[in-house]
């Protein structure tokens, strides 16, 4: 059993009778129509968005305001629709890959994982060992990019503008890595339905390990620089605060949740791809604050890489191991075997024109991706392509808190809550 | 006991059935009461699936075939998922009670599942579309009768993208927040006033 506790032990200045620091909003307190309350007295709508640097993306908030008192936040997604869902009624299923890249652009692999093991648990495919460890190492890969993205932006956006290079010289390092292994920085389809798109090239497994070792190095230096930081605590303590039972109510996920105190990791509690079996601690914060929320993601990265860790070890065990399962109907056979051997050809050419029929049924897979629980729904009417692809997508579901969050803050700290959230349109908007 | 033989005993025929599919336990109940077998899910000891994980719908390509509205339900204490569904005569009122009384994760969910399929959720607040913009007129693009490119010409979409008025960004009552409603021309409020935003005769 491991232990899941994050240690909260930073004194604030200011704290109330439960120990929370307090913070009151300009504007609140007064009563309206107060002849000395001069400013705030009329609303005020501030639209922002949807193109602004600091709503990650193509969200517009349209935000009334009483002084500088959020009273109710509007947000309006959509702008980057593309009707993905729709798009993956008429693929087969190894088709809709490349689009799952490009919903959660910022962990794609992690989206090719999830998208496999949907399908798989669809037709009844059980991978290879050396396959669930190769999944494993690209969904952390995705966490740690993910959480670098989050941690550099949202530092900019209250200021702070080092982290965000050592963030993202970090993320480089990954990237290099998972280019030398897909080809590709962001759409990179990794994976197949039964396997994957390739084993992991030569140095590969040496340049994350290399990675693995200094990168906790880099992680202490922003826990230097933001966790005791006396600017960084006073704009995200007690800012943005959901509590325990509402944070389940509004179907929060990954982070967002644990911040609150909720101890919820789709990789402890419906384990896939082996995750019981890895040594890993899942971090629950307990004000419910951006804060926690920092916290929180800055040691899944510290995970992530013990994580990565035990699976290089495994990884080396296996060397030489199937990667994919040995089904011809499901795996594309070697070029040089479809063009000389007749069977080979055959299954060849079905599986590219007919694609792969998946029996009747249907399936939900849902997967700890960095924003939260990502979940993909079948439903197949025995066809190659699907009746029904459905996306959970974790941010659109965290982000259908923010007004409730930015209720009473002030409109600087919307900045910071709608940062915490850690949204990204693309999956968003689909 | 499973939630599909407790659901059965306590509510005899508005359970219509229940299946296994890929391990995962469905059950289909019927429109009417599925609000109250939601809440008693949720707040009945033994079952307790507290957790909304998703609101979703399936329209089958069988144009025969009712369509779904699908509820991923979750008991985080006892770590176990239930699917509920409900099974909508696509002849009849494709309408079903709003749980946003029960979860407030619903909220946009069910917007979606309105935008997307066209069910509309009886008692949610504010129930508008929410990926597509509020002015879109070619119907729900879910829906299996919805062309993949849409019911307009590509032609007619750009026109009506490029004859939007700058207040269709804007709802009616975001305008009346600014107090910018009343400054607007005659026209445009009347316009505005009946729904007319964004397009342009």
């Amino acid at each position: 059993m491991t232990t899941r506790t994050l240690e909260m032990a930073l004194a604030t200045p200011s704290l109330d009778a439960q120990g929370r620091p307090t913070r009151v909003p300009l504007g609140v307190g007064t009563t309206k129509g107060d002849p000395a309350d001069e400013f705030g007295a009329e609303p005020m709508l501030v639209n922002i968005g949807p193109q602004h640097p600091a709503t990650h993306g193509v969200l517009r908030l349209v935000l009334e305001l009483e002084g500088e008192t959020v009273l109710r936040c509007i947000p309006h997604v959509g702008y980057l629709h593309s009707g993905f869902e729709k798009l993956g009624e008429y693929r087969h299923y190894n088709q809709i890959i490349p689009l799952t890249d490009r919903t959660d652009y910022l962990s794609p692999m992690a989206n090719n994982v999830c998208l496999a093991l949907a399908v798989e648990k669809l037709m009844g495919i059980e991978i290879t060992e050396r396959c669930q460890v190769l999944r494993v190492i690209a969904c952390e890969m995705s966490r740690i990019i993910s959480h670098l993205v989050w941690l550099g932006t949202t530092g900019i956006d209250l200021g702070a503008f080092t982290p965000f290079l050592w963030s993202f010289y970090e993320r480089e390092r990954i990237y290099n890595l998972q280019e030398s292994w897909t080809g590709a920085r962001l759409t990179t389809s990794l994976t197949r339905v039964g396997g994957m798109m390739a084993d992991v090239p030569d140095g590969f497994e040496a340049g994350l390990r290399q990675f693995c070792q200094s990168f906790p190095k880099t992680l202490d230096e922003v826990d230097t620089m933001f966790t005791r930081n006396a600017i960084w605590c006073g704009r995200t303590q007690g800012v943005g605060v959901i509590g325990h039972d509402e944070a389940i109510n509004y179907s929060l996920s990954g982070p967002m949740l644990r911040a609150s105190g909720v101890d919820y990791d789709v990789r402890k509690d419906r384990p896939y791809l082996g995750y019981e079996s890895y040594d890993f601690d899942v971090p629950v914060g307990e004000h419910g604050d951006i804060y926690d929320r920092y916290r929180i993601r800055l040691e899944e990265m510290y995970q992530s890489t013990r994580i990565l860790d035990q699976a290089l070890d495994r990884l080396a065990k296996l060397k030489g191991a199937p990667v994919n399962v040995s089904d011809p109907k499901v795996i594309l056979p070697p070029k040089s075997r479809a063009m000389s051997d007749m069977e080979a050809m055959i299954f060849h050419f079905k599986q590219v024109m007919e694609g792969v029929p998946a029996p009747i049924g249907e399936s939900y897979m849902g997967v700890e991706n960095p924003k939260g629980e990502l979940g993909y729904y079948f439903v197949s009417d025995g066809t190659a392509k699907p009746v029904r692809w459905r996306i959970r997508p974790p941010s659109f579901i965290n982000l259908a808190c923010l007004p409730r969050l930015c209720e009473g803050a002030l409109l600087s700290d919307v900045i910071a809550i709608n940062a915490s959230v850690d949204i990204v349109m693309g999956e968003i908007d689909r | 006991m499973t939630a599909a033989t407790a659901l059965q005993a306590a509510f005899g025929s508005a359970i219509v059935r229940s299946a296994v599919s890929c391990g995962d336990l469905i059950v289909w109940v019927e429109r009417d009461r599925a609000h109250d077998i939601l809440a008693w899910l949720r707040d009945t000891a033994g079952q307790e699936y507290n957790y909304l994980t998703d609101i979703t719908a399936v329209d089958y390509r069988d144009p025969e075939r009712p369509l779904e509205v699908v509820y991923q339900l979750r008991s985080l204490a006892r770590k176990a998922d239930l699917r509920v569904k409900i099974a909508l005569d696509k002849l009849g009122p494709l309408e079903v009670e709003s749980v946003y009384d029960l979860w407030k994760g619903a909220d946009w969910l069910e917007r979606e599942v309105f935008d997307m399929f066209g069910v509309t959720f009886r008692g949610h607040p504010d129930l508008r579309r929410i990926l597509m913009w509020d002015t879109y007129a070619e119907g729900h693009p879910l829906r299996k009768d919805f062309p993949l490119r849409g019911h307009f010409t590509r032609a007619e979409q750009t026109r009506q993208a490029l004859a939007a008025n700058p207040e269709a960004h804007y709802s009616i009552e975001e305008l009346t927040i600014a107090e910018a409603f009343g400054e607007l021309p005659e026209d445009v409020r009347r316009r505005l006033a009946h729904g007319e935003r964004g397009r342009v005769k």
